[in-house]
């Protein structure tokens, strides 16, 4: 009798995991669909998309969107491509990451393990800085960007990317320092090392998955930032996504879809790699703070 | 002259006072145990001298000089942690080098001196390891190598042994004591574990609520508790402190114990102490440890006053080396310790030798010794 109940629960077990997988692999597809759109279509000749089906796979495969959307389309005056906005926006990005990053990891410190009277009240202070919108704080910004004479320039970007990624890299090393053994600190203080010594040495090395998920957060986010790159720059300093803007809503001549389609994807493509890359980090980091030990 | 001074320390978090006017002091190569029951104020008081607080008032020297001011790694000392805090990205020859890389001094000399501790304490083939690769006992080996390599003047301990199993902890507890008659260097440990502070101590500091209740020997502390919470703290199983009376008795004064249903119990005092006479009639409490309260035939043969009366036995509790049998005396029960081979029935009468030349009596209302 038991032999046959266990029978039935295998076989029920098997229908269970096939529903599962079909449900699994049917919202795999529906997420999946527009990436798969935008790779045919800007790999197809633009006549090819008139004639309409899209979902259809290229007859004449091509490069040359890609190759126009990189180099030779025309972006607001000028047709240079994306490619020195893809350059702005890296200028812009890997500044804003690391000081924003190591700027929340001395925090998080600081905040953890050198106590001091009102603490909490600075870090609740911080932490509210998560929640103010961003179009708030448009005008203060521009004031100040204008006064330190840094309007309309890649160093302004950075400074502004920089402050308002802070309440969240603080946050999370704040979070991720707390669980950290303070006799750990303690000990490293008897033997003599120094406030940043006890950081470098001590604290540092233990925070790879933190590190990892501030990366990620802040990369992504100033990346694929558009309100402050609209409205803090100027030729010379205007980043990929505005740019992207502009190619795509220019109100002269054809609309290039399979150009559109191609720079858009290259827009993408540096958060892509970068979740491909440490995804699975992040995901451990994440649950390092909400599960302890 | 004492080696470590503490003196009248205060210690407060705004208004709450951790430690109130605590003033010790131990000897050159002397091992303080700082023991209590939890939140008394000792692990505190070993960062205070550690300097990994600041302290409110009071002061603290090492070897003469005041250290209240000088930064931990300016005050000589090592400290060993509960959770031996070894530095997780670290191999543990890079642990316990730490110290001296962070003072430059030069690598033959720090791998020279990271070889004779790793001898000493059997570390040597460990040290390639992460401290996340080792057992318990050998963390807390590693933890005390990084201590013994910078030959301080003091050793701190912070209740190092708490998270090692029973039978661990009793032979780290044995090797620390080795180490510490080897070395000669003054210990100062925390530990909640009264049996630690007994086989370890030259000296014990009973702390509670921060206030410090008795200090003295071991020996000063098990036979003359200052006050009923260290006769009730040290010893296992604790002392028993029975409700009695003190009365005359032609010459001397008697000790008069109530029972449940029979007549009370009647004990000549020997050696009374002077204060005692004036409690003639009055309640006190009556401390005797078990082992001073056995079977006849166990009893002290070198004991002075040993006086034996009928007891009820309630319950026995035979465990391997003795046997311990509850009674019941002034409505506490009562530990007797007899041998093991003691034949004896629950819910039996049976003859009790009480050596009172051991016995100590407290004033019920201070709860402090009568001297």
């Amino acid at each position: 009798m038991s032999a046959a109940s266990q029978d039935v629960a295998t076989r029920n077990g098997v229908f269970a995991r096939a529903a599962i997988y079909a449900i699994l692999i049917l919202f795999a597809v529906y997420y999946l669909l527009p990436l798969y759109v935008m790779l045919a279509n800007s790999l197809k000749p633009l006549d090819e998309i008139r004639q309409g089906n899209m979902l259809a796979l290229p007859h004449q495969w091509t490069l040359a969107p890609w190759l126009s959307a990189w180099s030779t389309a025309q972006i607001g005056v000028s047709p240079t491509g994306l490619k020195p906005y893809f350059l702005n926006s890296v200028m812009m990005v890997v500044p804003a990451v690391a000081i924003s990053t190591i700027l929340g990891a001395l925090n998080g410190y600081v905040l953890t393990k050198w106590r001091f009277r009102g603490d909490t009240i600075v870090f609740g202070m911080m932490l509210l800085a998560c929640f103010i919108p961003f179009q708030i704080v448009l005008i203060p910004s521009a004031r100040i960007l204008g006064l330190l004479h840094l309007a309309g320039t890649v160093p302004g970007l950075i400074l502004i990317h920089a402050i308002y990624g802070l309440g969240f890299t603080t946050l999370f090393f704040r979070n991720y320092y707390e669980a950290f053994p303070t006799e750990l600190v303690r000990a490293a203080q008897i033997d003599g090392a120094s406030f940043f010594q006890i950081f470098r040495r001590i604290l540092l090395p233990s925070s790879g998955p933190i590190i990892v998920v501030t990366v990620i957060w802040q990369f992504t986010n100033i990346w694929n930032d558009f309100l402050f790159g609209s409205s803090f720059s100027s030729v010379d300093s205007i980043p990929l996504t505005v740019a992207l803007n502009n190619l795509v809503n220019s109100s002269t001549g054809v609309k290039e879809y399979n150009v559109h389609f191609a720079g858009a994807i290259l827009a993408a493509l540096p958060t892509l790699i970068v979740y491909i890359v440490s995804g699975r980090y992040f995901v451990r980091g994440l649950m390092a703070g909400a599960v302890k030990g | 002259m004492p080696f470590l001074e503490i003196d009248n320390l205060q210690k407060s978090y705004g208004t709450a006072k951790i430690l109130k006017n605590v003033s010790l002091e131990i000897e050159e190569g002397g091992f303080l145990v700082l023991v209590g029951p939890s939140g008394c104020g000792k692990s505190t008081l070993l960062n205070t001298i550690a300097g990994l607080e600041p302290i409110t008032a009071g002061e603290i020297r090492i070897n003469g000089q005041r250290v209240n001011e000088l930064h931990p790694s300016k005050r000589d000392i090592a400290m060993v942690f509960q959770s031996y805090a070894l530095y997780p990205n670290m191999t543990v020859a890079e642990n316990i080098g730490f110290g001296m890389e962070i003072r430059g001094v030069p690598k033959p000399e720090r791998d020279k001196a990271i070889a004779e501790v790793s001898q000493l304490l059997q570390i040597g083939h460990l040290l390639d390891r992460k401290p996340s690769q080792l057992s318990g006992g050998q963390r807390q080996r590693v933890a005390m190598g990084r201590a013994l390599v910078r030959k301080p003047q003091v050793f701190l301990f912070d209740e190092p042994l708490s998270n090692l199993d029973a039978k661990l902890r009793i032979d780290m507890r044995t090797e620390i004591k080795r180490l510490h008659q080897r070395m000669g260097t003054t210990i100062v440990y925390v530990t909640h574990d009264q049996i630690e502070a007994m086989t370890l101590a030259t000296k014990i500091a009973v702390l509670k609520d921060g206030i410090l209740q008795q200090f003295g020997t071991p020996a000063e502390i098990y036979n003359n508790p200052a006050n009923m919470f260290v006769a009730d703290f040290m010893g296992s199983p604790a002392m028993n402190l029975i409700p009695a009376t003190v009365a005359m008795n032609g010459k001397g004064l008697q000790v008069v114990m109530e029972r449940e249903a029979r007549e009370p119990i009647k004990l000549p005092i020997a050696h009374a102490p002077a204060g005692l006479g004036a409690f003639q009639g009055k309640k006190v409490m009556f401390g005797v440890r078990p082992e001073a309260l056995t079977d006849p035939e166990g009893a002290d043969r070198d004991a002075k006053a040993v006086a034996t009366a009928d007891c009820h036995i309630e319950v026995v509790e035979p465990a391997g080396s003795d046997t311990f049998a509850v009674t019941n005396l002034g409505g506490k029960p009562v530990v007797a310790r007899l041998r093991a081979d003691a034949h004896i029935q629950p819910g039996s009468n049976a003859p009790l030798a009480f050596n009172l030349s051991k016995a100590v009596f407290f004033d019920p209302t201070t709860e402090d010794r009568i001297v």
